[in-house]
């Protein structure tokens, strides 16, 4: 178990320094830094003042070293375009993010898994099936496409909810948060339901598909022979074996969501970190690109570990072989 | 050859394959829809009513009209126009033939790229093998579409600014390609290796062929199959990846617009109440990255033997 943990975090180490490399490279070698951040007209004398602050002029690999000891501090340098430290500008867009990405997946699972649940029970019934056929359109229309859609239907032609904007935020400490205001709240409605409808269908074809196989195990077939209800078979018994490879995924897709908030975050001018990174890829501006692959790949990382350990906990099986392996 | 043995394309009609093709009453809709998308996407030049980017024919008068079968709509412009006054049908023709040629052409490189990667991996295994695995595993551990926007940004700073518009079409191509060849590569190493032990290669061997001819020959016949299927899927997911870095501002410009740009033009004017700009253009897209994606999904269970 031990062993298996260590060499858990060494790996995600080595990842998280092969990632950090690729935003190094970015920030060293894609264009110039010094000229992406002086005017044009400024003097070699500028030039060069800025390449020893910037430590440019150092051998490679010490720059890296210093890169990294920066990255580690949450240091990524100045943005080329807003001329402000990048993790200040990171810093004021996470929570956007966090909140609509959390919104996201909290619809998801309330409505993936009673979904799930319910075409699993009555698989052949008319509801099953325009569920099902509902979902596989869902999963071939693009994100931004039912964004739009959701605008058009829900502010353009009904007026009831805004299509842009966080609506207004309270600040608590650095975090700034849209939950308690009433216009907050009514922003966050479609940009969270675009977000999540994606992974509505997985989760509800997820549901289905674990909750057909349990149903068929033996011991779901003891439980109605010792005479139990119908609710406490399906409830007590089948769901809560279904749910552990739900969180799992959900888990697994919280990462994704993250990356998928990028498109939800232009469609609905959400000020969060996806905003940023989509302006700082149109002007190329590195340092916010950079700073954005190393923190999206933190998370990953995090996620992913934490649903490996996850696995130990949960299945006694894994941690024998591991212990021999 | 006997003047009485059947014709290969004689052979071809009476296979299994074919019989599923024509059974499948969905996959026949879906390769039509294609296809005519396709036809219309190439021959657009002739079949388009307008020209939308021939600034003189356009005319601030024709600008905002509804589709033709709504109120206040013109027989002239099918699907309405934009508020230059450009048609949205011709606009949609035009734009489908750059998201086609953006989609067939990463496919191509991603595929050879892939291919070549996976036959080399499985062949030789070894160091080569194990670079290029790790970069995949990276490469698949984030979400694509995370990649491509990462690529294509990484490239635009290596361009200078004013290249930008010019290069879009081949800055898509590279960022879609360097993004999918990771399945080809994957799954041509896997049947590769098993290739590798069987006695035909070892055959080859024995007779002085070079590796070269062996993997080229010998093996890469054999491990084409499931390629076809992650092409015609990929081709769907190109055409995706496309619309979106398009739509998110980073692919085509306004001036040469792909399905994904008319769709972020459109969305600008839809708080006015024109739909339509934004509407076809999506429907547009979803119609062919659904037929795309059903003729893939026959195509696998086509060519799997486990299930017929």
């Amino acid at each position: 178990m031990l062993a298996f943990i260590v060499r858990r975090l060494l790996q995600a180490v080595l990842v998280m320094l092969a990632v950090a490399l690729i935003a190094f490279a970015m920030f060293r070698f894609v264009g110039d830094p010094v000229n992406s951040m002086l005017p044009e007209i400024a003097t070699t004398e500028d030039r060069q003042a800025l390449r020893a602050q910037l430590g440019l002029d150092e051998p490679i690999p010490t720059q890296f070293a210093k890169f990294i000891g920066g990255a580690v501090q949450g240091e990524f340098g100045i943005s080329y375009r807003n001329k402000r430290p990048v993790s200040d500008l990171i810093v004021e867009r996470l929570p956007a993010t966090l909140e609509l990405v959390f919104a996201a997946a909290l619809f998801a699972l309330l409505m993936g898994v009673p979904m799930g649940v319910y075409t699993a029970l009555n698989r052949h019934g008319f509801v099953s099936n325009l569920l099902q056929i509902i979902s596989l359109i869902g999963i071939s229309v693009p994100t931004f496409v039912t964004g739009i859609l959701l605008i058009l239907i829900f502010s353009v032609w009904l007026n009831w909810l805004p299509s842009f904007g966080r609506g207004e935020v309270v600040q608590l400490g650095w975090w700034s948060t849209g939950l308690l205001t009433i216009s907050g709240l009514k922003s966050l409605v479609l940009p969270s339901v675009m977000l999540g409808l994606f992974q509505v269908t997985l989760i509800m074809r997820l549901v289905r598909a674990e909750m057909l196989e349990v149903l068929r195990t033996d011991f779901i077939r003891f439980a109605r022979a010792r005479g139990l209800t119908d609710r406490a078979v399906h409830f007590g018994h089948a769901l809560r074996n279904t749910l552990m490879p739900v969180i799992t995924i959900a888990g697994l897709q919280l990462g994704s969501m993250i990356a998928f908030a990028i498109i939800t975050e232009t469609v609905f001018q959400w000020p969060g970190m996806g905003l940023l990174f989509i302006q700082a890829v149109s002007f190329a501006d590195i340092p916010v690109m950079s700073a954005y692959l190393v923190l999206v790949a933190l998370i990953f990382v995090v996620i992913n570990m934490i649903v490996d350990l996850l696995y130990f906990v949960v299945d006694p099986r894994l941690s024998v072989g591991g212990d021999r392996a | 050859m006997s003047a009485d043995a059947p014709s290969r394309f004689a052979v071809l009609l009476d296979s299994d394959f074919v019989y599923s093709f024509r059974k499948s009453r969905v996959t026949l809709i879906a390769t039509l829809v294609t296809v005519s998308i396709i036809m219309a996407a190439l021959l657009a030049p002739w079949i388009a009513p307008h020209d939308p980017f021939d600034v003189a024919t356009l005319s601030l008068l024709d600008s905002e009209l509804p589709p033709a079968w709504a109120e206040g709509g013109d027989p002239h412009f099918l699907l309405g126009t934009d508020n230059q006054g450009r048609d949205v049908l011709s606009a949609i023709l035009y734009g489908s033939r750059i998201s086609l040629a953006v989609g067939f052409v990463s496919v191509f490189f991603a595929l050879v790229a892939g291919v070549a990667v996976g036959l080399i991996s499985g062949y030789f295994g070894g160091l080569v093998d194990a670079i290029f695995m790790r970069i995949a595993d990276v490469m698949l551990s984030f979400p694509t579409i995370l990649v491509a926007l990462l690529v294509s940004g990484i490239v635009r700073g290596a361009l200078p600014r004013e290249m930008h518009e010019n290069a879009a079409l081949a800055v898509l191509v590279f960022a879609i390609a360097i993004t999918t060849w990771v399945q080809y590569a994957r799954t041509v190493r896997g049947s590769t290796m098993v290739e590798r032990g069987q006695e035909y290669v070892l055959a080859a061997r024995l007779v002085g062929r070079s590796s070269a001819s062996i993997i080229f020959r010998h093996i890469l016949p054999n491990v084409m199959g499931p390629v076809l299927v992650i092409a015609t899927i990929n081709l769907a997911m190109a055409i995706l990846i496309e619309a979106t870095l398009s739509f998110l501002g980073v692919g085509m410009p306004p001036t040469n617009p792909s399905l994904g740009t008319l769709i972020r033009v459109g969305n600008e004017y839809l708080f006015s109440g024109i739909w339509w700009v934004v509407i076809f253009p999506s429907l547009t897209l979803v119609v062919l990255v659904l037929a795309v994606n059903l003729m893939g999904d026959w195509l696998r269970d086509a060519l799997n033997p486990k299930l017929r």
